[in-house]
């Protein structure tokens, strides 16, 4: 339990993010898990099977900046929304390749998913809202959405509902690093990183130097998870 | 009470009778209704046909007084009879209690008087003395019949459960007691100061938002009637003590020689206001349970003789009553079979001498409502208790004999209980009723 | 997280990181309430039972309307439409409440104590208490405390002066409580008849003129002064009353020129406080408004987590049985 939430977040930027699931699993107890799980982590990683290195993203955030331009054919009327948290990330690095290419300044914003999830009800932990920022007028622009990974689906979903709420976006495509199948929900990525075959007891794990010190992806073998309550 | 229960010797047990000066190893030898003798143990081997009653480890004391039960009897049965009450009464090793006016109809007319004495005398478990209404329906308005309600059996007045307002009214009270060889047993609360309190007033009531009942409630109404016994010369006892500041009233006056005597709850002495806390209604009293330093002080008073005797303020209520909201629960505990074991409990603890708890319980409550108080000398009435000061039990609602089960100690380890209780050499309980 | 629930019935039991966590939350609630869109579906298929034994407009309004907001079904039982007019007891209430398998009962009751003695008979849904007697009025304190975190900057070094009727306002307990948390300097100021000395063992201090009591302070806070409570004799008049203890623009200028002013309404202008102070720059009376909603659809949203799965393995007839017990 934390004294005050300043020192909760800062924790959260430290905490390496585990891919057992969608965001729809995230809590904040589980996000609030102190340092030393993501030191652990760390030192676990030399039995991890690293698929994406800091080139290979860096590379895949340029290929998909291009592509986006070239289906929209320029960057008229687009706007980038990232996920919280990690894909926030991306989709700062996205506009940043866009804004460069294109000598533009688009807008971007973030949602965050907390309020949509199914699965609030059955979280055993308490979960961390996190604000939405559209700066933008949903209604006249094409959203990019960003994701670190998609799986399931469940958090696109939500995020889908969200920016909806917002408003009535000329379209929505959908972005994201790695593509690990096992969809729940009817939704296909636009742009993709990499597609990464793997299996339910995997676990993508998706280091970004803005929260992890370094650019990397890695598979792994699911750890054992505490029973929920 | 009943001829024909032939002979009995209450053998190895520690007599103490404070009337007596007793605090010795002796057998007791009951005949009938009456003590034939006490003298040292093995004195009576040689009688005959008398059934044993072993005591050993045990105290042997005379039947225990309580001079503040509502027996809720008649208009209230839903909570509580004389047949249960008294039960409760034996159970808790009383052999004779006194039974508050708040009935409906008050006890302010020689029929309710009549009721009570007949109902105890064909359903009790032990000896019942009523105690009549000051004022007709406990209004504090006009003076219910005194005279009348003294020569049909009432031992003494009361309108407890309030205060008479009315300096007048007591005033006349307390004149006209005066040709009656009684004393008034008076609830000290001032009405208007306590209007809407639930709990005792203090830093507790600020913080859980409950109106208080300020001890001066209690306080400017022991003066007055102190003031009053004083003008009038008329015998007042002051039931159920609950501050500090009014023990010392109290002993101001008997200073002065003015003819007061009073009584103290276990809840007031073993329990302070923090037994609240969570909303807790089964602690919700009147007068209200006070701070520590008033509970200390209280049983300083009770040991120094300040205060005369203890009494259980036994106020039976179904738990409807009190699974409401705490401004609307009923007042009071139950009392008659924690009081013995509660006191016990001081005892043990160092704050005031066996002798004074026994002689708390028997002897001075007799003498405060000028009841002949029970004694173990042969040819007395053979009112007696048995009590095993290392017996424990946890108080369940099992255990309880009353019909309502309103005690705020439940749930706590009882030690020092009555055995076995005799009212006029008939065994009104045997402890094995309440084993489980 | 720090786990909130599974009731609030008071900021009595809360911790530091509770009330922060709460507040935090609340924070990014404000948010969802400035959309053109004003509701998230997050507790769709929830349903908030508002148990109003007592007046109020506000409260009720705020607790609806968050509720509201985050997709709840809200059903708004008045107090003389239950039962309890009709010689129900609470416990019963809470019993037929339980069978319609509620959420969230948000309860606000004359009697102290009362949401503590319906949560002990709910066993499945959340009670929150929003105004029980003179005791507490959590969501209230947290409210505050929202607004003078948005406009301070911190809940920490504070000196608030709490002006009025403290004896009887279950506002002033909680905030004590809450900044007691947070080590501010409380005092409170009114008549001794009001600002009774117990207050002294809370951890506060009593004042009985404005100059003191004010100095200095951070945060001024204006309790309402109840006509119906000059029948127990607290004041001679409203008039005399506010002769000495108005919160007006010179005696703040003069004690506290940089203070805010917070009033938990509804207010009573010229009495307990001018209109120049009320409508002026350091009021934050509308502000506090705003936040309640914020706050309630935070506190339904912490106490909402979890609760779906419970419902799946309960036994009716034990926690009947034990209600009962």
């Amino acid at each position: 339990m934390f004294p005050c939430a300043a020192a909760g977040r800062s924790i959260v930027s430290t905490y390496v993010f585990v891919h057992n699931g969608d965001k729809t699993l995230t809590t904040g107890k589980k996000e609030q898990e102190p340092a030393n799980a993501g030191q652990a982590a760390a030192s676990d990683k030399s039995t991890w099977n690293k698929v994406l290195d800091a080139d290979q993203i860096r590379r895949s955030v340029i290929r998909i900046a291009h592509e986006i331009l070239e289906k929209n054919r320029g960057a008229q009327k687009l706007a980038v929304v990232g996920i919280r948290t990690r894909g926030e990330f991306l989709a700062k690095r996205i506009v940043d390749q866009i804004n460069e290419i294109e000598k533009v300044s688009i807008p971007m914003g973030v949602v965050d998913i907390t309020l949509y999830r199914d699965d609030i009800a059955h979280s055993a932990e308490q979960p961390l809202v996190r604000g939405t920022d559209l700066p933008f007028n949903v209604d006249r622009h094409i959203i990019i959405l960003v994701d670190d990974v998609l799986y399931t689906g469940r958090t696109i979903r939500a995020a889908l509902d969200a920016i909806i709420d917002f408003g009535r976006p000329l379209s929505v495509q959908l972005a994201v690093l790695c593509d690990r199948g096992h969809r729940e929900l009817p939704i296909r990525a636009d742009y993709v990183g990499k597609s990464l075959p793997t299996s339910r007891d995997e676990e993508v794990e998706v280091c970004l130097s803005e929260s992890d010190a370094e650019d990397s992806v890695y598979l792994h073998e699911r750890k054992p998870r505490k029973k929920q309550k | 009470m009943t001829k024909g229960n032939g002979k009995k010797l209450i053998c190895g047990g520690r007599v103490i009778d404070a009337q007596r000066n007793y605090d010795d190893l002796m057998d007791v030898l009951i005949e009938d209704d009456r003590i034939i003798g006490v003298d040292k143990p093995g004195a009576f081997t040689g009688v005959d046909g008398a059934e044993k009653v072993q005591a050993k480890g045990c105290l042997v004391v005379p039947g225990l007084i309580d001079v503040h039960v509502h027996l809720r009897d008649p208009g209230q049965e839903w909570k509580e009879t004389i047949e249960t009450g008294t039960a409760a009464a034996a159970a808790g090793g009383f052999t004779a209690v006194c039974c508050m006016p708040n009935t409906h109809p008050a006890n302010d007319s020689a029929s309710v008087t009549r009721y009570i004495l007949q109902r105890a005398q064909a359903v009790g478990s032990c000896r019942v003395l009523p105690i009549g209404a000051i004022t007709m329906n406990r209004e504090g308005k006009a003076l219910a019949p005194m005279l009348e309600l003294r020569e049909e059996g009432c031992i003494a007045f009361s309108d407890d459960g309030v205060g008479v307002a009315n300096a007048q009214i007591m005033r006349r009270a307390l004149e006209y007691s005066l040709m009656l060889d009684t004393v008034l047993a008076v609830h000290e609360e001032d009405p208007s100061l306590c209007e809407g309190g639930s709990m005792n007033e203090s830093a507790m009531s600020v913080k859980m938002g409950l109106r208080g009942i300020p001890e001066a409630a209690e306080n400017v109404m022991i003066a007055r009637d102190i003031e009053l016994a004083r003008l009038t010369r008329a015998r007042v006892h002051f039931c159920h003590v609950s501050t500090a500041r009014g023990a010392l009233l109290i002993k101001r006056a008997k200073e002065d020689g003015i003819p007061v005597t009073a009584e103290i709850m276990p809840h007031h002495f073993a329990a302070d206001e923090s037994e609240v806390k969570g909303f807790n209604t089964q602690a919700k009293m009147m007068p209200p349970l006070r701070k520590r330093e008033d509970s200390e002080a209280l049983l300083e008073a009770l040991r120094a003789g300040v205060i005369d005797c203890i009494a259980s303020d036994h106020a039976p209520h179904e738990s409807d009553s009190k699974a409401v909201e705490f401004e609307k629960a009923s007042f009071g505990t139950m009392g008659l079979q924690t009081t013995l074991p509660i006191s016990l409990e001081q005892v043990r603890e160092g704050k005031i001498s066996l002798k004074r708890a026994i002689e708390a319980l028997t002897v001075a409550p007799a003498k405060c409502f000028g009841i002949t108080p029970n004694t173990l000398a042969a040819g007395q009435l053979a009112d007696l208790v048995i009590i095993d000061p290392e017996r424990k039990m946890k108080f369940t609602e099992k255990m309880i004999k009353s019909k309502s089960k309103n005690s705020m100690f439940l749930g706590r380890e009882l030690q020092g209980l009555a055995v076995k209780t005799f009212v006029g050499g008939r065994q009104v309980f045997d402890i094995a009723a309440i084993e489980c | 997280m720090p786990e909130i629930g599974p009731h609030l019935l008071g900021i009595d039991g809360l911790t530091r990181g509770q009330v922060d966590f709460v507040l935090e939350t609340a924070e990014q609630f404000v948010e969802v309430s400035e959309r053109n869109v004003k509701k998230v579906p997050t507790l769709r298929g929830k349903t908030v039972i508002n148990l109003f034994l007592e007046p109020s407009t506000r409260t009720r309004s705020s607790f609806e309307i968050a509720g509201k907001r985050l997709s709840a079904d809200v059903i708004n039982v008045s107090g003389s439409s239950s039962s309890t007019t009709k010689g129900e007891t609470l416990v019963d209430t809470a019993m037929n409440l339980h069978s319609m398998r509620p959420d969230i009962v948000v309860i606000r009751h004359p009697a102290a104590g009362a949401p503590h003695l319906i949560a002990k008979h709910l066993k499945n849904a959340a009670v929150v208490n929003a105004g029980d007697g003179l005791h507490e009025h959590p969501s209230q304190a947290l409210l505050d405390a929202l607004s003078i975190k948005q406009r301070l900057g911190r809940l920490e070094g504070l000196t608030m002066t709490i002006v009025g009727d403290s004896l009887r306002a279950r506002v002033a307990r909680s905030n004590i409580l809450l900044h007691r948390l947070y080590g501010n300097k409380i005092r409170l100021v009114a008549p001794p008849t009001l600002a009774v000395r117990e207050f002294e063992e809370l951890g506060v201090e009593v004042f009985h003129e404005m100059g003191p009591a004010l100095k200095g302070a951070d945060v001024v806070m204006s309790l309402r002064m109840k006509h119906e409570y000059l029948k127990d004799f607290f004041v001679p008049n409203l008039d005399e009353y506010s002769r000495r203890f108005i919160v007006s623009e010179p005696v703040l200028k003069q004690y506290c020129p940089d203070c805010i002013v917070l009033a938990p309404g509804p207010i009573i202008r010229g009495t307990e406080i001018t209109s120049e102070v009320a409508d002026g720059p350091r009021s934050l009376i509308m502000k506090q408004v705003t936040n309640g909603v914020a706050v309630r659809m935070a506190v339904l949203f912490l106490l909402c987590v979890g609760r779906g799965a419970h419902w799946e393995d309960v036994d009716v007839a034990a926690a009947k049985e034990q209600a009962a017990a």
